[in-house]
């Protein structure tokens, strides 16, 4: 250990929930090691939630299965020490490892659903944690229920008979959490334990373990690639990049006063704060990862960063102590901040004349789907329309039927009821029935581009064939006219022959975008366009779109579960619950309210980097199933405003609240706005 | 860490550098070469017939019947006092004429079935898939006897019919593999953009499924060797006096009962073991390669 | 679950029926004229009619199917062409015979099996697995009378352990019944056991690596505890499914063997009947073999229901 490396355990003691000392793991790739893991050296004191953030690839999930000892088959700790609770772990024998996890160790990853047995009832899985440390079965199934009942869920014995399967999500991941904390470990890792679900849950599951935590002083770490929830669940956080932990502090210190290029640059790419896309562009972070096992003698963030100069390529920066504990492994760590920001290009938005027929309008769509003989209504009597030119955001959780009117709008699901109109003409209801020009009029955007593009196709087959169809266009013509649309969604000429498996994932996208604008559309429905992507990835893609817009008038249908998002990109906003739409306004008047109380719930779900200590209100039990909504206001069953028997018995109309403001609600605007006020609800 | 490996800086070459390492991958498997060397070395024997064979396989000696392998006869003679090495070195024509050929027409046929189902799915999908079910509720020799029985036999009809019966068997693994592929969203792209069904499915998806298919393809000639052996054991095949391997088992078994005359049966019996191991070790090669 | 099983049956029995069109079509359409068939190309032409009319074949079509399946159904499969008796007469005792050789051949494959594939999961990568694989593969692609051949040699004509003959002395007791059947039982164990092992190895394999087993491990059960409970049972699912698939070849595809050994099993009934175009034979036979199939991977069905929660309670969509 060097002397610099010394001060980052300078509370090196034995009360340590975890240690790790300059660790380093490899993965064995095509017969050779590359390195994952560079050196990480941390601690999660007692009691303390550690927070470890950073993009997918840099190595955070590697350090929660190093930790355990369950690294895959070709990962290996090639050096380092992790010791829990003061015991070293690397030395320990099967058995003895046996007994670490059975009494001092307990882990909770993303997927619940997967991290149950779906053949063994809950209680027995349950009890299993206590069976093993030697308690009688009978004790076991007692103490099994008091587990279940610390996660706060209301009817453990009916829960304990059940299969995973019956379970809902968010209760899966209570019923983990409960067999995670029965032991009462010295370290409990939660990896990525909410992504996944839907806001609203994740806020419930964030708030119960936040809630344990701080009952049980249990030592966490927490692992995230999302800064939010690390700030409301973390007093310490480390930045995780290629292998290195390159910042350390108090949350605090790192979200507020970064002294990383890469921290800094990381919480620029976030839309926050209310941002739009008139107020600029978002900064991104440019460049990609490092290759997995690359040679990185310099620092590992040099390639891409803004300030670095000759020294980050060939030393590599010591830890720097900057004082209350806050640790920068950068050269300049003190001009970290002044790491160059995104030119505010001049990006003329289209103007929008709502006094104009809107591009796309439908009315009263309603969608019914047939499943073992229940009838699912995914979409009720929804009615909206796009202006050209304009932004409409799509928000809603998991069955809201948000993909489903997409897909309506498409013609690739024919509605049950109601129409769609195509600049004044009515669409027909299926895709292979349309004409040529309303085909390539509507577009789409897929969520993932690894399935939105056929691997064996090349760059230029993908392109070509997009033009051939969408604007007849083959030989020179179309050569030329693919190297524009390369170029202006920026991707570089040299990719021509590339196949999609070559490309990175925010290449990809980009390609999946020019392909989408081969027939110059009118409206591209953006599905979830940068939810498989990094954050620094995303700001570039959502940059990426709005500089389309500008420069073709384009109209977007943007679906996005993400609200800083969906805020940034939008200029009206559409909120959609059980098939239904709840709230239908220009973005700021629906982000700022008064708003529907489930805009109200979902928007205060988000965990945010500011911070704030700000009254949340919180939806608590399940989504109702589609196949049975409930009667009356379909919310009724969660909404925290619930004023009396009406909402349960009579639906409430969509009315006008005020000029473009519609909302589905019984309390009158005014009463909402003595409710919501005082309470600034600051969107991600 | 998918994201940082498929990062890299692509150009033309790597595209054919991740096809070149594909194939050193294969070149590397030794279960592979191992199936490719004996394969290789019996399409030699069938190309070349008997022209290199130590003996006429088709030349009887009385005087003799039924000699225990030594010298001379490395292999023996059978009861007709023909030399069983050459017969076993000459016996493997038809198997690799007929195998191959069925199985080719059960690849076709079947990948053309699974990728109407697959790709249409619903009414279509159910309707084919029960008429598959039932007629796979039948072993395969089962229908193939029945089926040659009813169309008179011959070497072409004994190629159709195994074809045939491949076809909806390979049919079903190819759909799988498409219902895979249906669900990914380029194929909605695809439809987005106004392509027809026959593109989609020979052009968009089929490409994504031909790993599948030729390790599908080759257990299925396996299979083939394996069918094609037991008809013409059973009768069904090439007729006497040709010097096919399973034809010297039926005309020689019988002598089993009676006393030890096992080389008339063993070595034909192990020539094509060695085959029908080649064909599955070459399989295995491909699987390992082409599955990840 | 109840609604599953519901849906698999009307899905048997919707097969069960195609199956017979495909076999009354295979069996009494394309050998053509039956007449002609039996009596040779020098009876009379008037002859052949005669024949016909009396064997009904000259009546339309669906009638003549409509009167095969409803005998079918009520046990009565026909007088067969060749012998003059009742079919039934004929392929009871064979289909016993049959099912003897089958019975035995799966105690003996299936824990074999299972076990080699759970093995092999269990060293992935290794060189016992690379054995088991390897060797399960070339031993399920060899043809059954191969094996055959190489058993009876090594055990019937050197070592004489073991009769070479399958059919057993009039009268003889269960364990000479055994005995008879273990060499043509060794020939189908042999081509049986990679397939299984193969579909065993890769559930456990998928098992092994699911996240519910990580959990499992996690938690500090040793390694046997996950397995035995955690793994297995979710392993096992889709070999079920495998084993009734071969059940159809346990039965029917035996023509080979039962040759081979001179057993007189419903396999053996099925190649006599096709040889001497006794059609009214070949079709129940062929049937009767299909239904066997069919029966079983319905039972196959409900156990993989009771075995699923996921399915006995619904849900699983």
């Amino acid at each position: 250990m060097t002397p610099s490396e010394a001060v980052l355990t300078h509370e090196h003691s034995a009360a340590h929930a975890l240690e790790l000392e300059d660790l380093e793991v490899v993965y064995r790739v095509r017969g050779r090691d590359r390195q994952v893991l560079r050196g990480v050296t941390l601690n999660v004191r007692r009691g303390e939630a550690y927070g470890l953030v950073g993009e997918s690839g840099c190595g955070k999930s590697t350090a929660a299965l190093a930790v355990v000892q369950y690294l895959p088959r070709n990962g290996r700790v090639s050096g380092g020490r992790i010791s829990i609770d003061g015991r070293d772990v690397l030395s320990r024998s099967r058995g003895e490892l046996r007994t670490l996890r059975a009494n001092d160790v307990s882990m909770v990853y993303q997927n619940p659903g997967t991290a149950l047995n779906p053949s063994i009832r809950v209680g027995r899985q349950v009890a299993e944690v206590f069976t093993v440390r030697g308690v009688a079965r009978g004790e076991a199934v007692e103490r099994a229920i008091d587990a279940l009942k610390l996660v706060q869920i209301a009817d453990p014995g009916s829960v304990m008979n059940r299969y995973p399967h019956q379970l809902s999500g968010g209760m899966q991941q209570r019923v983990v959490i409960a067999m995670a904390l029965a032991k009462d470990p010295a370290l409990l890792i939660l990896d990525e334990p909410t992504t996944g679900l839907d806001a609203t849950v994740e806020a419930e599951v964030l708030d119960l373990v936040a809630g344990l935590q701080a009952q049980l002083q249990t030592s966490v770490l927490f692992i995230s690639h999302n800064l939010g929830v690390i700030a409301k669940m973390c007093a310490r956080v480390g930045v995780l990049y290629a292998g290195r932990l390159v910042e350390e502090g108090t949350v605090d210190a790192v979200l507020q006063d970064p002294r990383h290029p890469y921290t800094v640059g990381l919480l620029r790419c976030i839309p926050r704060g209310g941002r739009r896309k008139d107020h600029g562009r978002l900064d991104t972070i440019a460049g990609f990862l490092p290759n997995l096992g690359e040679a990185l003698p310099g620092c590992v963030f040099a390639a891409r960063c803004g300030l670095a100069q000759d020294v980050c390529h060939t030393e590599e920066p010591p830890p720097h102590v900057l004082g209350g504990g806050h640790v920068s492994r950068c050269h300049f760590h003190e001009r970290a901040q002044t790491l160059p920001r995104e030119e505010a290009a001049n990006l003329a938005l289209p103007a929008i004349d709502r006094a104009r027929e809107p591009l796309l309008r439908f009315e009263q769509l309603g969608k019914v789907f047939q499943q073992h003989g229940h009838s699912i209504h995914a979409l009720t009597d929804v009615s909206a329309a796009v202006w050209p030119g304009e932004t409409l955001g799509l928000v809603g959780e998991s069955g809201s039927g948000k993909t489903t009117l997409a897909r309506t709008l498409l013609g690739i699901i024919e509605p049950t009821t109601g129409g769609v109109t195509l600049d004044g003409r009515e669409l027909r209801p299926r895709l292979a029935r349309r004409t040529a020009q309303e085909v390539r009029d509507l577009q789409i955007v897929f969520q993932n581009p690894d399935s939105a593009l056929n691997r064996r196709h090349t760059v230029s087959r993908i392109l070509r064939r997009a033009l051939r169809k969408l604007s007849g266009l083959s030989g020179a013509a179309a050569e030329a006219r693919m190297l524009e649309l390369m170029h202006s969604v920026r991707l570089a000429e040299r990719y021509v022959s590339a196949r999609p498996g070559q490309l990175s994932g925010g290449l990809k996208q980009r390609l999946a975008i020019a392909r989408a604008f081969a027939g110059e559309p009118k409206l591209v429905v953006c599905d979830e366009p940068t939810s498989a992507l990094d954050v620094s990835v995303q700001a570039a893609i959502l940059n990426l779109l709005v500089e389309l817009q500008a420069q073709r008038g384009v109209a977007y249908l943007f679906i996005s579960h993400d609200l800083g998002v969906v805020r940034y990109v939008s200029d009206r906003i559409a909120v959609l619950y059980l098939g239904r739409l709840m709230e239908l306004g220009p973005a700021e008047v629906v982000f700022d309210g008064p708003h529907h109380p489930y805009t109200e719930a979902l928007l205060s779900a988000v965990p945010t980097i500011d911070g704030g200590g700000r009254d949340r209100i919180r939806l608590s039990g399940e989504i109702p199933s589609a196949a049975s909504p409930p009667s009356g206001c379909v919310f009724h069953t969660r909404c925290p405003r619930k004023v009396g028997p009406v909402c349960e018995e009579t639906e409430p109309p969509l009315t006008v609240v005020e000029e473009g403001h519609l909302m589905r609600c019984h309390i009158p605007l005014e009463e909402l706005r003595g409710l919501q006020r005082g309470k600034e609800v600051v969107p991600a | 860490m998918a994201a940082s490996l498929t990062a890299a800086q692509p150009s033309r070459s790597e595209a054919s550098l991740a096809r070149l390492e594909t194939v050193l991958q294969l070149l590397r498997s030794k279960t592979f070469i191992a199936g490719n060397v004996v394969v290789l070395w019996w399409i030699f024997w069938a190309l070349t017939g008997s022209r290199f064979t130590p003996h006429d396989p088709l030349a009887q000696n009385p005087l003799e019947i039924l000699k225990g392998p030594g010298a001379g006869h490395w292999f023996g003679t059978d009861q007709a006092g023909r030399d069983v090495l050459s017969r076993v070195l000459a016996g493997a024509r038809d198997t690799l004429e007929v195998a191959p050929l069925a199985t080719l027409i059960g690849v076709v046929g079947g990948t053309t079935i699974g990728l109407v189902m697959g790709y249409f799915g619903g009414l279509v999908d159910e309707g084919l898939g029960r008429v598959i079910d039932a007629f796979l509720a039948l072993p395969l020799i089962v229908i193939a006897v029945t089926a040659l029985v009813a169309v008179g036999h011959s070497k072409w009809t004994l190629i159709v019919v195994i074809g045939a019966v491949f076809s909806p068997i390979i049919g079903r693994t190819v759909r799988a593999a498409v219902l895979g592929e249906r669900q990914l969203e380029y194929v909605q792209a695809a439809k987005l953009r106004g392509e027809k069904p026959p593109y989609i499915m020979f052009v968009e998806i089929l490409p994504n499924v031909v790993g599948p298919i030729i390790v599908e393809g080759t257990v299925r000639l396996g299979y083939a060797i394996f069918a094609v052996a037991g008809l013409t054991f059973l009768g069904f095949g090439v007729q006497p006096p040709a010097p096919d391997w399973s034809l010297q088992i039926s005309d020689n078994y019988a002598l089993l009962n009676a006393s030890n005359y096992e080389w008339t049966v063993l070595f034909p019996g192990l020539a094509i073991a060695s085959v029908v191991v080649a064909v599955n070790l070459i399989a295995d090669g491909l699987q390992q390669v082409l599955d990840r | 679950m109840s609604r599953f099983l519901l849906k698999r049956f009307g899905l048997a029995v919707i097969t069960l029926f195609l199956l017979s069109v495909i076999v009354f079509a295979a069996s009494q359409l394309l050998p053509g004229n039956l007449g002609r068939n039996i009596l040779g190309p020098f009876a009379s032409r008037q002859d052949v009619a005669q024949y016909n009319h009396a064997h009904g074949v000259d009546r339309p079509v669906v009638d003549q199917y409509w009167t095969w399946i409803s005998h079918f159904v009520r046990g009565n499969l026909g007088q067969s062409l060749q012998y003059n008796v009742s079919v039934g007469s004929l392929l009871g005792p064979s289909l016993v015979n049959s099912l003897k050789l089958a019975a035995l051949a799966f105690v003996l494959v299936v824990p074999i099996s299972i076990l080699g594939g759970v093995v092999a999961a269990l060293r992935r990568g290794r060189a016992t697995d690379r054995v088991i694989t390897v060797v399960g593969l070339s031993l399920t692609s060899i043809p059954e009378f191969v094996t055959a051949i190489v058993f009876i040699v090594i055990f019937g004509v050197l070592l004489k352990w073991l009769p070479v003959g399958a059919a057993w002395p009039t009268g003889a007791g269960f364990f000479t019944q055994i005995k008879h059947l273990l060499l043509p039982s060794f020939a189908l164990v042999a081509v049986l056991f990679g397939y299984i092992a193969r579909i065993t190895r890769a559930g456990m394999i998928e098992a092994l690596d699911a996240d519910y087993a990580r959990t499992a491990y996690l938690k500090g059960l040793p390694a046997a505890r996950v397995i035995f409970r955690h793994v297995l049972r979710n392993a096992l699912l889709p070999t079920i499914a495998v084993i009734a698939t071969q059940t159809g070849y346990l039965i029917g595809g035996l023509l080979v063997i039962e040759k081979l050994f001179n057993y007189n099993g419903i396999g053996q009934r099925i190649y006599v009947a096709a040889q001497n175009k006794d059609f009214t034979m070949l079709q129940s036979g062929v049937m009767i073999v299909g239904l066997v199939y069919l029966s079983a991977t319905l039972v196959a069905d409900i156990l993989y229901s009771v075995l699923n929660p996921r399915i006995r309670y619904g849900g699983a969509d």
